[in-house]
Protein backbone atom coordinates (compact mmCIF):
# COMPACT_ATOMS: atom_id res chain seq x y z
CA UNK A 1 0.00 0.00 0.00
CA UNK A 2 1.56 3.23 -0.97
CA UNK A 3 1.68 6.05 1.74
CA UNK A 4 -0.24 9.47 1.71
CA UNK A 5 0.93 12.54 1.62
CA UNK A 6 0.06 15.78 3.06
CA UNK A 7 0.72 16.96 -0.09
CA UNK A 8 -1.38 14.89 -2.32
CA UNK A 9 -4.60 14.87 0.45
CA UNK A 10 -3.76 19.08 -0.49
CA UNK A 11 -4.41 18.83 -3.76
CA UNK A 12 -7.39 16.49 -4.30
CA UNK A 13 -9.47 18.90 -1.37
CA UNK A 14 -8.33 21.74 -3.85
CA UNK A 15 -9.11 19.91 -6.96
CA UNK A 16 -11.86 18.42 -6.12
CA UNK A 17 -13.72 21.35 -4.28
CA UNK A 18 -14.39 24.26 -6.92
CA UNK A 19 -12.54 27.47 -4.95
CA UNK A 20 -10.95 25.18 -2.01
CA UNK A 21 -8.00 25.75 -0.33
CA UNK A 22 -6.90 23.53 2.25
CA UNK A 23 -3.49 23.27 4.88
CA UNK A 24 -3.01 19.52 5.71
CA UNK A 25 -0.67 18.08 7.84
CA UNK A 26 -0.17 14.69 8.89
CA UNK A 27 2.15 11.41 9.60
CA UNK A 28 1.80 9.43 6.61
CA UNK A 29 -1.56 7.82 8.11
CA UNK A 30 -3.22 9.92 10.30
CA UNK A 31 -4.12 14.26 9.09
CA UNK A 32 -5.35 17.65 9.90
CA UNK A 33 -6.75 19.28 7.51
CA UNK A 34 -8.46 22.57 7.84
CA UNK A 35 -10.29 23.74 4.59
CA UNK A 36 -12.13 26.78 3.43
CA UNK A 37 -14.14 26.96 0.21
CA UNK A 38 -16.76 28.80 -1.18
CA UNK A 39 -18.95 25.56 -1.31
CA UNK A 40 -19.43 26.27 2.47
CA UNK A 41 -20.90 28.86 2.50
CA UNK A 42 -24.79 28.33 4.00
CA UNK A 43 -23.61 24.54 5.02
CA UNK A 44 -23.59 23.41 8.53
CA UNK A 45 -20.67 21.71 9.09
CA UNK A 46 -21.60 17.91 8.63
CA UNK A 47 -22.32 19.05 5.02
CA UNK A 48 -19.28 20.71 4.71
CA UNK A 49 -17.38 17.61 5.81
CA UNK A 50 -19.41 15.62 4.05
CA UNK A 51 -18.20 17.71 0.89
CA UNK A 52 -14.57 17.08 2.23
CA UNK A 53 -14.93 13.58 2.82
CA UNK A 54 -16.80 12.71 -0.45
CA UNK A 55 -13.37 13.90 -2.08
CA UNK A 56 -12.12 10.74 -0.36
CA UNK A 57 -14.87 7.88 -0.65
CA UNK A 58 -14.03 4.78 0.72
CA UNK A 59 -9.99 5.63 0.80
CA UNK A 60 -11.06 7.17 4.51
CA UNK A 61 -10.39 4.67 7.37
CA UNK A 62 -8.82 2.79 4.69
CA UNK A 63 -5.56 3.91 2.63
CA UNK A 64 -5.93 7.28 4.80
CA UNK A 65 -6.33 6.17 8.21
CA UNK A 66 -7.68 9.27 9.86
CA UNK A 67 -8.83 12.91 8.49
CA UNK A 68 -9.45 15.15 11.24
CA UNK A 69 -11.22 18.19 9.51
CA UNK A 70 -12.17 21.40 10.36
CA UNK A 71 -13.95 23.58 7.60
CA UNK A 72 -14.98 27.11 7.03
CA UNK A 73 -16.51 29.43 4.80
CA UNK A 74 -14.61 31.55 3.10
CA UNK A 75 -15.48 34.89 5.62
CA UNK A 76 -16.37 32.74 8.46
CA UNK A 77 -12.73 32.80 10.00
CA UNK A 78 -13.70 31.79 13.86
CA UNK B 1 -28.93 -10.37 0.15
CA UNK B 2 -30.56 -7.93 -1.88
CA UNK B 3 -31.82 -4.34 -0.80
CA UNK B 4 -35.17 -5.20 -0.25
CA UNK B 5 -34.54 -8.06 2.02
CA UNK B 6 -35.47 -7.05 5.63
CA UNK B 7 -32.14 -5.60 7.72
CA UNK B 8 -32.16 -6.42 11.18
CA UNK B 9 -28.81 -4.45 11.56
CA UNK B 10 -30.10 -1.75 10.09
CA UNK B 11 -33.62 -1.62 12.10
CA UNK B 12 -31.81 -1.99 15.59
CA UNK B 13 -28.93 0.90 14.62
CA UNK B 14 -32.25 2.91 13.10
CA UNK B 15 -33.79 2.20 16.67
CA UNK B 16 -31.05 2.54 18.75
CA UNK B 17 -30.95 6.25 17.40
CA UNK B 18 -34.78 7.14 17.96
CA UNK B 19 -35.27 5.48 21.54
CA UNK B 20 -31.67 7.26 22.82
CA UNK B 21 -31.75 11.46 23.18
CA UNK B 22 -27.95 11.07 23.14
CA UNK B 23 -26.22 8.19 21.62
CA UNK B 24 -22.39 7.61 20.58
CA UNK B 25 -21.31 5.24 18.18
CA UNK B 26 -17.49 4.85 18.97
CA UNK B 27 -15.11 2.02 18.86
CA UNK B 28 -14.86 0.27 22.01
CA UNK B 29 -16.59 1.46 25.09
CA UNK B 30 -17.08 4.32 27.49
CA UNK B 31 -14.60 2.85 30.31
CA UNK B 32 -12.51 1.38 27.52
CA UNK B 33 -12.12 3.70 24.36
CA UNK B 34 -10.10 1.39 21.45
CA UNK B 35 -9.56 4.93 19.09
CA UNK B 36 -7.94 8.17 20.49
CA UNK B 37 -10.91 9.87 18.62
CA UNK B 38 -13.57 7.74 20.29
CA UNK B 39 -11.78 8.04 23.86
CA UNK B 40 -12.19 12.13 23.07
CA UNK B 41 -15.16 12.33 22.48
CA UNK B 42 -16.35 10.31 25.48
CA UNK B 43 -14.07 12.30 28.12
CA UNK B 44 -16.06 15.28 26.04
CA UNK B 45 -19.52 14.15 26.88
CA UNK B 46 -18.93 12.88 30.40
CA UNK B 47 -16.93 17.12 30.86
CA UNK B 48 -20.61 17.77 29.80
CA UNK B 49 -22.40 15.92 32.44
CA UNK B 50 -25.57 14.34 29.84
CA UNK B 51 -25.85 10.91 30.27
CA UNK B 52 -25.37 8.99 27.18
CA UNK B 53 -25.71 5.72 25.60
CA UNK B 54 -22.64 4.03 23.77
CA UNK B 55 -22.91 1.45 20.77
CA UNK B 56 -19.26 -0.49 20.51
CA UNK B 57 -18.91 -1.02 16.45
CA UNK B 58 -15.79 -3.32 16.62
CA UNK B 59 -17.73 -6.97 17.28
CA UNK B 60 -19.59 -6.65 14.09
CA UNK B 61 -17.98 -5.27 11.12
CA UNK B 62 -21.27 -4.61 9.58
CA UNK B 63 -22.65 -2.53 12.26
CA UNK B 64 -20.11 0.02 11.28
CA UNK B 65 -21.39 -0.75 7.42
CA UNK B 66 -24.78 -0.34 8.29
CA UNK B 67 -24.66 3.17 10.47
CA UNK B 68 -22.24 4.25 7.86
CA UNK B 69 -24.93 3.56 5.12
CA UNK B 70 -27.91 5.47 7.40
CA UNK B 71 -25.87 8.10 8.50
CA UNK B 72 -24.02 9.47 5.28
CA UNK B 73 -21.01 9.68 7.37
CA UNK B 74 -17.68 7.56 6.74
CA UNK B 75 -16.04 7.37 9.97
CA UNK B 76 -16.55 6.44 14.18
CA UNK B 77 -17.35 7.94 16.35
CA UNK B 78 -20.62 9.55 15.76
CA UNK B 79 -22.48 11.63 17.98
CA UNK B 80 -26.32 11.51 17.43
CA UNK B 81 -28.44 13.67 19.35
CA UNK B 82 -32.50 13.27 19.36
CA UNK B 83 -32.00 11.65 16.30
CA UNK B 84 -29.82 13.76 14.34
CA UNK B 85 -26.20 13.05 13.80
CA UNK B 86 -24.22 15.82 15.27
CA UNK B 87 -20.85 14.74 13.79
CA UNK B 88 -18.02 12.87 14.54
CA UNK B 89 -14.78 13.83 17.03
CA UNK B 90 -13.85 17.39 15.06
CA UNK B 91 -17.16 18.53 14.98
CA UNK B 92 -17.98 17.52 18.43
CA UNK B 93 -14.93 18.62 19.82
CA UNK B 94 -15.67 22.27 17.92
CA UNK B 95 -19.11 22.84 19.38
CA UNK B 96 -17.65 21.66 22.75
CA UNK B 97 -15.15 24.40 22.38
CA UNK B 98 -17.54 27.06 21.26
CA UNK B 99 -20.23 25.94 23.83
CA UNK B 100 -22.50 24.95 21.02
CA UNK B 101 -22.66 21.46 22.28
CA UNK B 102 -23.68 22.27 25.83
CA UNK B 103 -26.58 23.72 24.22
CA UNK B 104 -27.02 21.07 21.77
CA UNK B 105 -27.62 18.79 24.97
CA UNK B 106 -29.51 21.36 27.14
CA UNK B 107 -26.85 21.03 30.06
CA UNK B 108 -25.57 24.78 30.06
CA UNK B 109 -23.64 24.75 33.00
CA UNK B 110 -21.19 21.17 33.20
CA UNK B 111 -20.80 22.27 36.83
CA UNK B 112 -24.65 20.99 36.86
CA UNK B 113 -23.59 17.65 36.04
CA UNK B 114 -24.94 14.53 37.44
CA UNK B 115 -23.46 12.01 39.73
CA UNK B 116 -21.78 8.58 38.66
CA UNK B 117 -23.84 7.22 35.61
CA UNK B 118 -24.99 3.75 36.20
CA UNK B 119 -24.50 1.19 33.85
CA UNK B 120 -27.40 -0.80 33.44
CA UNK B 121 -27.90 -4.23 31.59
CA UNK B 122 -28.42 -3.49 27.23
CA UNK B 123 -31.80 -4.53 27.10
CA UNK B 124 -31.14 -6.36 23.84
CA UNK B 125 -29.53 -9.47 22.57
CA UNK B 126 -26.53 -9.20 20.58
CA UNK B 127 -25.36 -8.80 17.21
CA UNK B 128 -25.37 -5.45 18.47
CA UNK B 129 -25.56 -3.83 22.18
CA UNK B 130 -26.45 -0.94 23.56
CA UNK B 131 -24.58 0.47 26.51
CA UNK B 132 -27.72 1.98 28.22
CA UNK B 133 -26.43 5.13 30.34
CA UNK B 134 -29.26 7.39 30.61
CA UNK B 135 -30.26 5.40 33.97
Amino acid sequence: MVSVSSDELKQRIESGIPGARADVTGDGHHFNAVVSAPAFKGLNRIAQHRLVYGVFGAELGDRIHALSLQTKAPEQET
Amino acid sequence: MTEEATNPMRDAIASAISENPVLLFMKGTPEQPMCGFSARTVAILESVGRPFAAVDVLPDPRIRQELSALSNWPTIPQLFVDGDLVGGCDIVTEMYESGELQEALGVENAEAANGPLEVTEPEQAPPMSIENRLG
